[in-house]
């Protein structure tokens, strides 16, 4: 026995030493400089050209482009359209996945596709939905005319088409989780004498937090990025309705790079603010789901 | 507090799980639900717990009718197979859950609260562990915070859903001598869903056997293990020698198997008698076909030679010793103790899922 036991491991040592499939060395470097290579072109040269483009003329001319109003006005309405846009979608993601995870219902799977459907649809078909409902040509265009409510180029127009177009992230990311917690946690908080709201509040969303905080931050970044939807409903009305990624497109567009990489720099780092706080929550959850894992087996 | 379910019916689909199921439980009793899977005890103790509504039917506790009472009011302790610890909690939060969702008025003081912790761990003989997660604990240790989580509220009833059925058989025998202990300490009536008729006959008052939506007999654990009524407790509950009826030549048991043609005698390996030769009274000739004395008793396979079938026989080890038969040898049976049942009844109780 003992004798198969060493051979077994020294069988294994020599195995780690040797990679897997056995393919040739050439093999292995040929495949890692393809896929180093396009990452480098496809990735972090746009990444470096976005922050060297924008520090061209020194940090004095960076900085003085966020001092233009326009400027100014595009990252407010971009933060503000984000301030509406996310808590709605969290509220929303949670009910949602609540009543699909721990309730059967007629018309789940009809709710599952409607939930999925901004991901399915090109942003700038999301965008055209809204102008056909609100604009001035569109169905509730003429009521909205005459009672003086603005909703295609104006603010609310841009919040609603990015409403639509982050609406899955934070419902999908909780689905999967909530139906593999199943609903024991809560029949015992009810059994226990929690109120309903108790229930969520003191057990369901402790539970599933991480998965929140992951589907919140994803949410965020696609609110603030958003191009296509918005572009359809802005109507590009300086200093009034365009958002960060517009106002990038309107500086490139009026031969102001220097501006129009600066703006961008802001979105770049976004980017990476959102990968390295979604990379913090990954592991949380990892680690959360550990301990789960211990608490079952 | 009594309990008492009336006429209850409850169908998923086209799967009937409780078909005008009655059932009364006194204060203060321990019973057991006992029944293979899909028989539907779990569901039964849903159903009073309020975490199901039947179909049709009552439930009432302490003779009021309870079946439209929410689950939160029902003050009822329940105990999940799977323990349904709240796993981003501290052993002592998840104890004291019940009374930190008490509305303000009634919650009692934080040194209270923590007061009542301590003493419903050491109860549970977990003292020290408070500050531990769920997920520190073994199966055991977490059944036992289960436990004291549901008893925590101070409930009118105690119901448990196969509480050791996710444990090693070690930990099983001694978590169940210790909850009769604990209900003998407490007398809270109590209800117990389980799968395993050894669980159930050792620390239930009375045993609940069910099989396919209904209740097939109630009774103390020594009734229905000594006095089946159906066929399928008689399976279900120990094990059983079936025997045909109408068997051919001179008969050694009781007169009604001989006349019932279409009939089955059961009879429990150790109501067997066995002679090395035919002492004048009427027995069955049949051949050993193997025999193992390691263990308490000695068992023995004896091939009928009127009928051809098995019977499997439990000796004590000195009677065994004093037969001395080897396999091959000829030997003469006879049944102490058997009952008869009509073969269309005994065929539907065939094979119960997980006698075991």
């Amino acid at each position: 026995m003992a004798g198969i036991a060493t051979t077994l491991i020294r069988t294994r040592l020599v195995a780690a030493n040797r990679p897997l499939t056995g393919d040739p060395a050439w093999i292995r470097w040929l495949v890692m400089s393809v896929g180093i290579t396009f990452l480098v072109v496809t990735l972090f040269i746009p990444l470096v050209a976005v922050f060297t483009e924008a520090l061209r003329h020194g940090l004095a001319a960076y900085f003085a482009s966020f001092t233009d109003p326009d400027a100014l006005s595009a990252i407010r309405l971009t933060l503000f359209t984000a301030a509406i846009s996310v808590p709605l979608n969290l509220v929303f993601g949670v009910a949602a996945a609540w009543a699909i995870a721990k309730f059967q219902f007629p018309g789940k799977s009809l709710l599952i596709s409607l939930i999925d459907l901004p991901f399915a649809i090109s942003p700038v078909v999301a965008g055209l939905i809204y102008v056909l409902m609100f604009g001035a040509q569109g169905w509730f265009g003429p009521w909205l005319h005459a009672h003086h409510i603005k909703i295609i180029f104006a603010v609310p127009g841009i919040v609603l088409a990015t409403i639509f177009v982050t609406f899955p992230f934070v419902a999908r990311e909780l689905i999967p989780l909530m139906e593999s917690q199943g609903d024991t946690e809560e029949c015992a908080a009810l059994i226990l004498g929690a109120t309903g709201w108790q229930t969520f509040w003191y057990v369901t969303l402790p539970n599933i937090r991480w998965g929140l905080l992951y589907g919140v931050i994803l949410c965020n970044a696609r609110a603030m990025g958003e191009f296509g939807a918005v572009s359809v409903v802005s109507g590009h009305i300086r200093g009034l309705t365009n958002t960060m990624p517009l106002q990038v497109e309107i500086l490139y567009n009026d031969y102001n790079f220097v501006a129009a990489f600066a703006v961008a720099t802001l979105l770049a780092l976004l980017a990476l603010v959102t990968l390295v706080l979604k990379r913090l929550v990954e592991w949380h959850a990892s680690r959360q789901e550990d301990s789960t894992q211990g608490a079952l087996s | 507090m009594s309990i008492e379910a009336r006429n209850i019916t409850k169908r998923f689909g086209a799967f009937t799980a409780l078909d005008q199921v009655d059932l009364k439980i006194e204060s203060g009793e321990l019973v057991s639900l006992l029944g293979p899977s899909g028989s539907g005890k779990t569901t039964l103790l849903r159903i009073i717990a309020g975490l199901e509504h039947p179909d049709s039917g009552t439930v009432h506790f302490n003779n009021a009718n309870a079946t439209h009472l929410p689950v939160a009011q029902r003050k009822v302790g329940f105990v999940f197979q799977h323990y349904a610890l709240f796993r981003h909690m501290t052993v002592e939060k998840n104890i004291s859950f019940g009374l930190r969702m008490l509305p303000r008025s009634k919650r009692p003081s934080r040194h209270k609260v923590a007061e009542r912790a301590a003493e419903l761990l050491s109860l549970v003989q977990l003292e020290g562990m408070g500050g531990r997660y769920p997920s520190q604990l073994s199966g055991g240790q977490r059944q036992r915070v289960a436990l004291a989580r549901a008893l925590a509220v101070e409930p009118r009833v105690l119901l448990l859903d196969e509480p050791f059925g996710a444990l090693d058989a070690k930990v099983r025998k001694d978590l169940r001598k210790w909850v009769r202990q604990l209900h003998d300490e407490l007398h809270i009536t109590t209800v117990f869903v389980t799968h395993d008729q050894e669980e159930a006959l050792e620390i239930s008052d009375r045993v609940v056997v069910m099989n396919h939506a209904r209740i097939e007999q109630i009774g103390t654990p020594q009734e229905v293990y000594d006095q089946p009524a159906t066929p399928f407790v008689f399976r279900f509950l120990g094990k059983v020698n079936a025997v045909k009826g109408g068997l051919a030549g001179p008969t050694p048991v009781p007169d009604e198997l001989d006349a019932r043609h279409d009939s089955l005698a059961f009879v429990r390996p150790h109501d067997v008698e066995v002679l090395r030769y035919p002492n004048g009274s009427p027995t069955l000739a049949a051949t050993v076909e193997h025999t193992n004395a390691a263990g308490s008793v000695a068992r023995l396979d004896l091939r009928l030679r009127a009928t051809g079938e098995l019977l499997e026989v439990e000796l004590p080890r000195a009677r065994h010793a004093e037969l001395d038969l080897k396999p091959g040898e000829a030997a003469y049976v006879k049944f102490k103790k058997v009952r008869t049942f009509p073969a269309a009844d005994a065929a539907f109780a065939s094979e119960p899922a997980d006698a075991a």
